[in-house]
C-alpha cells in the first residue's frame, strides 16, 4: 500500500485538503522537532541548518495554517497546526536574549535608566527614610523606653540605653575573629534581600505599606544613632555603618522607591488604563529590583568582611564614601545619552 | 493574538483550577528540593547537628562547615526566590508544575515576554503566597485570634484575586503585564481520507457506499468534526450509535457489522462536499444552517 511511499500516498488521498497536508507535513514535523529541541534547552544538539531554517519554517507553517483554515475541515490537523505555530511563535519571538546579553544591557545602562526614570519616587522614599530616622531619634530622646519597642532584639544585645561608652565602643571596633564572617554575610544578604523584596511587593497596595516599612526600618536606625550620640560615639557609629550602609540603605531606598512607583502608577495612572500603567511601572521597577539584589550582595560582603577588617573610622568612611559616590555616579551620570533599557 | 505574519492565534486563558494545580505541584517540588538539599548538607556536615557548634571554630573543619552553612542559606534563598524565575525565563515560559499541567506565561500585549516581566511577576509572589503563609503559621501558635484572622484575610485577598478580573490575573500578572495561557502540545493525527477508506468500498462486504446530494446536505461542519472525533477515538459503541443516527437521518436501513466502513465513506464524502463549498465561499456551520 501507499503508506511507505509519500508520493503515491499524496495521490491516493482523495480529499484536496488531505493532499495539501501530505505535501507539507514533512515541514511541519521538522519544525515540530526543532521547536521541541529548543523547548528542552537542547539547542546545541541542533544542526546549524536547523537553526537557520527555524524562521523560514515558522513562516511556512504559519501560512499553512492560514490556508488550512480556509480550505480544510480536518479539526485535528487544524488544532495541531495552531498548537505548533503558537509554540514556534514563542520560540521565534520569545525572550531569547540570553542571560549574558541581558546582563550586558542591564548593567550597560538599562538599570541606571530605570533608576533615573523613578527619580520622583526615590525622592519621596528618601524623604520618608530621613523622616523615619528623625522620628526614631526624637521618640527615643523623649522617652528611652521607646528604644526597646523600636529596635528589634537582635540589635539590642549590648546596645541598650544606659550601656557604658566602653560597651558600645566594643560593638564597633575590634572583634574580627568573633563571628564566622562569610556565614554572617550570607545570612545578612538573605535577610536584607527578603526585606527589600517585601518593600517592593508591598507597593502593590498603592505604595503605602512600602513607606511604612521604610519608616519602621529607619526609625531603628534613628534610635541607634541617638544611643551612640549619647556616649559621643556618633561619628564612629556612622563610620561603622557607612561601610556597608551606603550601599545597603541605597538599595533599600531603591526597593522602596520601586514599590512606591508601582503604587503611584496604580493610584494615578494618568491617561493610560490602570492595568497598562501598572504593567509599565512593574517592568521598570523589576529592573530596579534585579539591581537591588545585586547591591545587597555587595553590601553583605562589605558588612561581613570589610567592616570587620577595617578597624578605624577614617578608613570606614573612605570605603563607605567611595561606595556612595560610585553608586551615585553609576546611576545618575553613566549612560545618560544612551537610549537603552527603559522602553517598556 | 495576531502574529506579525498576520495569522490570528487564539490564546486560551488557563483555568484557575489548572493554575492552582500547577502551583501546588511547584510547591511540592520546592519542598522536596529544600528537604533534599538540607539532608544532603547535613549528611556532608557529618550527619550530626552537633557538628554545627564547631562552625564557630577557626579550624579547617570549622571553615568547611561554615561553607556548607553558606551553601544552605544561599540554596534556601534561591529556592524561595529563583525557582519560578529560572524556569519561567526558559524557552518554555513555564515551571515544571506549569509544564505538567500544560500552561505557560505570555505577555498580555501579545509582544515578547521579557525578563523584567518574569522578575516582576515573581517578586510579588512573596507577598501573595510565602509571607501570608509564614504569617499564618506563626499566628497559629500565638494567643490572639486577630492575627490569624488578618493573615487569612491577607492570603485570601491575593488567592481570590484571579476571580475578580476577566483575564484571571493574579497580582503579579497585573504588575508584570503578563498572563497565563494554555500551551497545548498535540500530535499530528493520521490522515482521514487516505487509502481504502476513501473509495467507499467496504472491505467486509465489497459494497461501495455512495451518497447522494440529499444525503450529504443534511449535515454541516459541526457534525463533520464530531464524526471526525468519533472516528479517531474509534470506540465501538460510539461508532454504532453514530451509524444508527446517520442512517435514520438519511433514511437508510441501518444494518450491522459494517459500521466503520460506512462512516469512513460518509465522512470522506461529506468533507469533500463541504470543503468544495468552502472553496466557493459557501460554508455550512451545522445542520441548522
Amino acid at each position: 500500500m501507499a503508506e511507505s511511499d509519500p508520493l503515491s500516498a499524496i495521490e491516493a488521498a482523495a480529499l484536496r485538503s488531505d493532499r495539501f497536508r501530505l505535501e507539507r507535513e514533512a515541514d511541519w514535523k521538522r519544525l515540530d522537532q526543532i521547536v521541541t529541541h529548543m523547548e528542552k534547552g537542547r539547542i546545541r544538539r541542533l544542526s546549524d541548518e536547523d537553526v537557520l531554517a527555524l524562521p523560514v519554517l515558522y513562516r511556512t507553517v504559519a501560512s499553512s495554517l492560514s490556508i488550512a483554515r480556509e480550505t480544510s475541515l480536518d479539526a485535528a490537523t487544524l488544532a495541531y497546526l495552531e498548537g505548533l505555530v503558537q509554540r514556534a511563535w514563542f520560540i521565534v519571538y520569545g525572550p531569547r536574549a540570553s542571560l549574558g546579553s541581558w546582563l550586558k544591557r542591564f548593567l550597560g545602562g538599562g538599570w541606571s535608566a530605570s533608576v533615573r526614570a523613578i527619580w520622583l519616587d526615590l525622592l519621596i522614599a528618601l524623604a520618608v527614610m530621613v523622616a523615619g530616622a528623625v522620628v526614631g531619634w526624637l521618640l527615643v530622646a523623649g522617652d528611652s523606653e521607646w528604644y526597646h519597642a523600636i529596635v528589634p532584639g537582635q540589635f539590642a544585645d549590648a546596645r541598650v540605653p544606659g550601656a557604658s561608652r566602653e560597651a558600645l565602643r566594643a560593638t564597633l571596633f575590634g572583634r574580627p575573629e568573633q563571628e564566622p564572617l562569610a556565614a554572617f554575610s550570607a545570612y545578612l544578604f538573605s535577610n536584607n534581600a527578603q526585606v527589600s523584596i517585601l518593600a517592593f511587593a508591598l507597593g502593590f497596595a498603592f505604595g503605602v505599606p512600602s513607606l511604612l516599612l521604610l519608616v519602621q526600618n529607619t526609625a531603628t536606625l534613628g534610635a541607634m544613632l541617638w544611643l551612640f550620640n549619647g556616649q559621643g560615639l556618633l561619628v564612629d557609629f556612622a563610620g561603622w555603618l557607612s561601610v556597608h550602609g551606603t550601599t545597603e540603605l541605597f538599595a533599600i531606598l531603591l526597593a522602596g522607591g520601586a514599590g512606591l512607583h508601582i503604587g503611584r502608577s496604580m493610584a494615578f495612572p494618568g491617561d493610560r488604563p490602570v492595568l497598562q500603567a501598572a504593567a509599565e511601572a512593574g517592568r521598570r521597577s523589576a529592573q530596579v529590583m534585579a539591581g537591588v539584589v545585586l547591591m545587597l550582595v555587595i553590601a553583605a560582603m562589605l558588612e561581613g568582611f570589610a567592616r570587620q577588617l577595617i578597624d578605624d573610622t577614617a578608613g570606614r568612611f573612605a570605603v563607605g564614601g567611595f561606595m556612595l559616590a560610585f553608586w551615585l555616579a553609576y546611576f545618575f551620570a553613566f549612560g545618560r545619552n544612551r537610549n537603552v533599557g527603559d522602553t517598556p | 493574538m495576531v502574529t506579525p505574519e498576520g495569522v490570528a492565534l487564539p490564546l486560551t486563558l488557563a483555568s484557575r483550577g489548572t493554575r492552582a494545580g500547577a502551583l501546588m505541584l511547584d510547591l511540592v517540588f520546592i519542598v522536596l528540593l529544600i528537604v533534599a538539599t538540607t539532608i544532603m548538607l547535613i549528611y556532608l556536615a557529618g550527619g550530626t547537628m552537633g557538628a554545627l557548634a564547631r562552625a564557630e571554630d577557626t579550624t579547617p573543619i570549622g571553615h568547611a562547615l561554615q561553607f556548607l552553612f553558606i551553601l544552605w542559606i544561599a540554596a534556601m534563598f534561591l529556592f524561595r526566590n529563583a525557582y519560578f524565575l529560572f524556569f519561567e525565563l526558559g524557552p518554555r515560559g513555564a515551571t515544571p508544575g506549569k509544564r505538567l499541567t500544560g500552561i505557560r506565561i505570555a505577555a498580555r500585549d501579545g509582544g515578547r515576554l521579557t525578563a523584567e516581566m518574569v522578575i516582576a511577576r515573581n517578586l510579588l509572589r512573596d507577598i501573595e503566597l510565602f509571607l501570608p503563609l509564614v504569617f499564618l503559621a506563626s499566628a497559629g501558635d500565638g494567643d490572639t485570634g486577630a492575627a490569624s484572622l488578618a493573615a487569612t484575610a491577607w492570603f485570601l485577598i491575593f488567592a481570590l484575586f484571579p476571580f475578580f478580573n476577566r483575564d484571571r490575573l493574579r497580582a503579579g500578572d497585573v504588575i508584570a503585564g503578563s498572563w497565563v495561557v494554555e500551551a497545548p502540545r498535540r500530535r499530528l493525527e493520521a490522515v482521514m481520507s487516505a487509502g481504502a477508506r476513501v473509495s467507499g468500498v467496504s472491505p467486509a462486504t465489497g459494497v461501495a457506499y455512495r451518497f447522494g446530494e440529499e444525503e450529504l446536505s443534511i449535515y454541516g461542519e459541526y457534525e463533520l468534526q464530531t464524526l471526525e472525533r468519533v472516528l479517531r477515538e474509534n470506540r465501538p459503541e460510539a461508532i454504532t450509535a453514530v451509524h444508527e443516527a446517520i442512517c435514520r437521518k438519511i433514511g437508510w436501513d441501518p444494518g450491522a457489522g459494517d459500521e466503520r466502513a460506512f462512516l469512513d465513506a460518509y465522512y470522506a464524502q461529506l468533507r469533500a462536499r463541504l470543503e468544495a463549498g468552502m472553496r466557493m465561499g459557501r460554508r455550512k456551520a451545522d445542520k441548522f444552517d
